[in-house]
């Protein structure tokens, strides 16, 4: 009996050991203002600001089309800059909620990701009548 | 016109599934209870016909759903969302897999056709496994009912026979109802690949599978047959994992094909979702072979099959509810199910604990104590690995649970997934993946009963001798010990997984003199390791080797590493690259039918996008495909860009990346072509290509006075005036008397071919009129100014530009063919143990 006590504490220590060691290198949802005092990499949840005929304003694509920036508000209606060294991402003006992954660069929050939430991610939302 | 009927039928069929499915599980239930013979019989004929018109029903909804595909009705919202009029039929297929709905409905079809199996081949578990089978056919079919409780005003399921005006609040409505749009919004483009009609199917048949093992166990612990279910549950519970294994490799392997982050995993939740349960079933395997031979890990095994399908039906959620929203790329939105998905997950969850927990003092132990040199104990061991290996990523890919749990209790816990997935999964993946390495490679000695510590050491002295000579010569011939990538788990990796591999093929070398059916766990782990070291390889040791070599910046607005690691290839200008003379060739599109590859040159444009003009015959090897003018019919999305690769041993050959310039969805989306070689596959995708809807900027008009017939240069190119063609008539301008049109035929010789234009001069009203003519892939645009009849000569007028270029990124992959190979051969062993087993169950009586 003896021998499965001691593996069982082993699994459970183990178990216990990459809780830790994982969520410490969790990275976390954080505002523009907290984004700008941390050392981390960190993910700010926002969406795309919208004039009055609902189309996103801000985008800046590169001349080569390689890189853009665009105007992000953050869930506490701070507005920032975003650089991205990618091509703008399929479905980036459709989307209803933007999270970014990275940090500040001086003052342009640089990401290294984006991740999109779409109203439906394969699905439109409108029809398009004149088809 | 609205069909309504196939709809409403199909409609039907959804319902009459579902309730058919209640009517089994309860038929099957009754059966299940009774002991008396003739009721218990009436019961399960009762139970199988419910079943069998369940079958019935979802077929019908799928053919119901197709034909609305196949005839493009669009004014369903699922055909219009997921299908197009040029939608090839095979890719109709794939419309299925695409929504949320139709995945339910593949979900559905597997566990109908495995239903049957089961009914087949259960003997005396059919009432009780085909009432777990009955139920969750209920819930599955409750997903996509779309019925709506009129009192609560609470929606059950989404069903994809909806209607496109009662799925959208679109304006068109109001004014005319009856508005079927003419084109459906298609199929992502990315998921047109042969890969993405077979993955999916696959993978959904993976996670069916899972149900069969579990409804087994759950048969076990219902009629306290602790140990009886095991024989049935194990030959399913390999076809399963078999299955399901393929399915993830397929996945990675269109990833690899199709996406260009130069990569075939990704760390991304809804991939996780599914190699959790994949590692976890591997795991119970373990367990239920374990008893077999040795009636010990009855419990481990319980356990493991019935978190297998949890995790079956968690990942479900995860991917659905739209929880992962925040963290995952490709999971669906939500569709107002999430509710019942989770009702879905606790009935099992909570229903499998309780009743595990009722019987758990009842289920027999076997009281000693393993020995370490026996087989129990290292497999054990080894799914105990495996398992913390799934423990971990699941771990982690439960951030947004934990997150949403937190919030409901009131308070936030924020976690974020980790900012660098690489970092936070595989550096500790590579950990558990040494273990497995280990243990699959000793674990396989203690096969003959009767191991100890002198035989342990006999047997394996010489697998180890040359596991240390083949990792020798590993190290000396390939990169491991370069300093630039050394990392000493990498290297601990390679020598334990050739151990694995070593002492594998000795145990199959023993075992197949004997039995070969026996074979397939050496079989396997041999795959296992080969994969591994695929893995190690092609992630680890990959690079990049489009190095920019020029000392010239590609793009100042890019940064460093993007001007370093990308080349700037003009047409027809070659450049070096990883030994090989690369030169890019030109722009083609590929055709609808027989997908041949026709460069944009001999292409005019028409009306219609998806149709061109052949401005000449199109000849490949001597065949002509098109004649001059034919019209044919491309597949504008995508351009190919045709590099040609040849290096000093004489290999030549051609790559055909691709790429997508498509404003809507956000630019470009290249996919890669790749070049398969035994050690190495070189890997390419153009990273940037010129805008096509900026004009190319011209320089200034030159004028040139050339003569007829004669040679002239013009950026650097030799040219001729060839022949001079009186026109007596011009497309667009009509031509009066005493008006003059010519066309002079110019020559131009490039690098690679010779090309040939004819710019348009003429005199109508007695003004001149110039239509010049363009060489894209030279950047050339010549124009004639004048002409001298008494000189025979003839001004030209010469704007030059950039010429053609893309910008090409390749990168080497090592060994990734030992990856693809590995899963071939556990696949091939997972097959060889799933026929020992069925052949064991079957000699049963």
């Amino acid at each position: 009996m003896k021998k499965s006590y001691i593996f069982a504490i082993g699994i459970i220590a183990i178990a216990i050991a990459i809780i830790i060691s994982t969520t410490g290198d969790a990275s976390s949802y954080v505002t523009f203002e907290e984004a700008k005092v941390s050392d981390d990499k960190v993910h700010v949840v926002g969406t795309l600001p919208k004039n009055e005929n609902g189309e996103v304003e801000g985008i800046h694509p590169s001349n080569d089309k390689l890189s853009f920036s665009f105007i992000m508000v953050d869930e506490d209606n701070q507005k920032q800059e975003v650089y991205y060294n990618e091509p703008i991402p399929t479905d980036f003006k459709r989307s209803e909620q933007v999270v970014i992954v990275g940090g500040y660069q001086g003052n342009v929050f640089v990401a290294d990701k984006i991740l999109l939430k779409c109203p439906s991610k394969y699905q439109e939302e409108n029809v398009n009548a004149s088809i | 016109m609205i069909h309504s009927f196939v709809g409403d039928l199909g409609h039907l069929f959804v319902i009459l599934s579902f309730v058919s499915a209640l009517l089994a599980a309860f038929s099957y239930f009754i059966a299940a209870r009774s002991d008396d013979f003739t009721k218990k019989e009436f019961w399960i004929q009762n139970g199988r016909g419910f079943f069998y018109f369940h079958t019935f029903t979802v077929i019908g909804i799928v053919s119901a759903l197709f034909w609305i595909i196949y005839n493009h009705y669009f004014e369903y919202h699922y055909a219009w969302s997921h299908s197009s009029i040029h939608l090839p039929t095979h890719y109709m297929i794939s419309c299925f897999w695409e929504g949320q709905e139709g995945s339910f409905l593949l979900w559905l079809f597997w566990h109908a056709l495995l239903g049957i199996f089961v009914i087949f081949t259960s003997k005396k578990w059919e009432a009780e496994v085909m009432t777990i089978f009955a139920i969750v056919q209920a819930f599955l079919a409750s997903m996509i009912l779309g019925i709506v409780i009129p009192a609560i005003s609470f929606k059950i399921g989404s069903s994809p026979f909806i209607l496109l005006r009662d799925a959208l609040d679109a304006p068109i409505f109001k004014i005319n109802p009856d508005f079927v749009p003419e084109d459906g919004t298609g199929l992502n483009p990315l998921l047109q690949n042969y890969w993405m009609v077979i993955h999916p199917p696959t993978l959904f048949l993976g996670f069916a599978t899972t149900l069969v093992p579990f409804a087994y166990v759950i048969a076990g612990l219902w009629k306290k047959e602790y140990k009886a279910w095991i024989k049935p549950a194990l030959p399913w519970a390999i076809f399963s994992a078999a299955v399901l294994g393929l399915g993830i490799i397929m996945g990675g392997y269109w990833a690899y094909e199709t996406l260009n982050f130069g990569g075939y995993w990704n760390w991304d939740p809804v991939e996780n979702a599914v190699y959790v349960p994949w590692l976890i079933l591997v795991g119970a395997i373990h367990m239920m072979i374990t008893f077999n031979n040795s009636s010990t890990a009855l419990k481990a095994s319980i356990i493991l099959v019935i978190t297998t399908f949890i995790l079956i039906l968690y990942s479900t959620f995860l991917t659905r509810s739209g929880i992962l929203g925040n963290s995952s790329v490709h999971s669906f939105t939500d569709l107002g199910m999430s509710g019942q998905l989770l009702i879905y997950m606790l009935f099992f969850l909570l229903g499998a604990i309780v009743l595990a927990v009722v019987r758990w003092k009842e289920i027999p132990t076997q009281g000693e104590a393993v020995s370490t040199y026996s087989r129990e104990f290292w497999t054990f061991m080894g799914a105990t690995v495996i398992c913390m290996m799934g423990f971990h990523v699941l771990h982690v890919t439960s951030f947004p649970v934990y997150n949403s749990i937190a919030g409901l209790l009131g308070f936030d816990l924020n976690l974020a997934p980790p900012a660098e997935p690489i970092k936070a999964y595989s550096n500790i993946q590579i950990w558990f993946a040494m273990g497995i390495a280990i243990l699959s490679g000793t674990g396989q000695f203690f096969w003959w009963k009767k191991m100890d510590r002198e035989a342990l050491k006999k047997a394996i002295t010489l697998p180890i001798i040359i596991t240390l000579l083949v990792s020798a010569l590993i190290l000396l011939t390939s990169e491991i010990a370069n300093a630039e990538f050394f990392r000493i788990q990498y290297l601990l990796l390679v020598l334990f997984s050739v151990y694995s591999i070593v002492s594998n093929t000795f145990i199959l070398i023993r075992i197949s003199k004997t039995n070969f059916s026996l074979s397939g766990g050496a079989v396997a782990h041999i795959g296992v390791a080969l994969m591994l070291i695929g893995i190690l390889a092609s992630s680890g040791y990959s690079k990049v080797v489009s190095l920019n070599n020029t000392g010239l910046l590609i793009s100042k607005e890019a940064d460093a590493s993007f001007n370093n690691e990308n080349l700037l290839l003009f047409i027809n200008e070659p450049r070096t690259m990883a030994g090989y003379e690369i030169i890019y060739r030109g722009d083609f599109y590929e055709t609808a039918e027989n997908g041949y590859f026709v460069n944009v040159n001999d292409l005019e444009n028409s009306t219609n996008p998806r149709y061109k003009i052949a401005t000449n015959d199109i000849i490949e090897n001597n065949i002509v495909l098109f004649n001059k003018l034919d019209t044919i019919e491309i597949v504008p999305e995508n351009t190919y860009y045709q590099v040609d690769y040849k290096n000093e041993s004489g290999e030549v050959f051609q790559l055909f990346p691709r790429a997508q310039i498509n404003e809507a969805m956000g630019g470009l989306l290249a996919s890669p072509d790749i070049r398969r070689k035994l050690t190495k596959d070189l890997y390419t995708h153009v990273s940037s290509i010129p805008n096509p809807d900026e004009p190319s900027e011209w320089s200034d008009l030159k004028e040139l006075e050339v003569e007829y017939g004669k040679n002239f240069f013009v950026n650097d190119y030799v040219a001729k005036i060839e022949k001079i063609e009186p026109l007596t008539e011009v497309e667009g301008i009509e031509l009066g008397e005493g008006d003059v049109a010519i066309k002079a035929h110019i020559k131009v010789m490039g690098e690679s071919q010779d090309y040939s234009i004819a710019p348009i001069f003429l005199i109508k009203d007695k003004m001149v009129g110039r239509i010049p003519e363009e060489i894209t892939d030279l950047g050339l645009k010549i124009n004639v100014l004048n002409i001298f009849p008494e000189k025979n000569s003839f001004v030209l007028g010469v704007n030059t530009s950039q010429k053609k270029w893309i910008v090409l990124k390749a990168l080497e992959k090592p060994l990734i063919n030992v990856l693809w190979m590995g899963t071939l051969i556990l696949m091939l062993g997972f097959s060889i143990a799933m026929y020992r087993r069925y052949s064991d169950f079957k000699k049963q009586k």
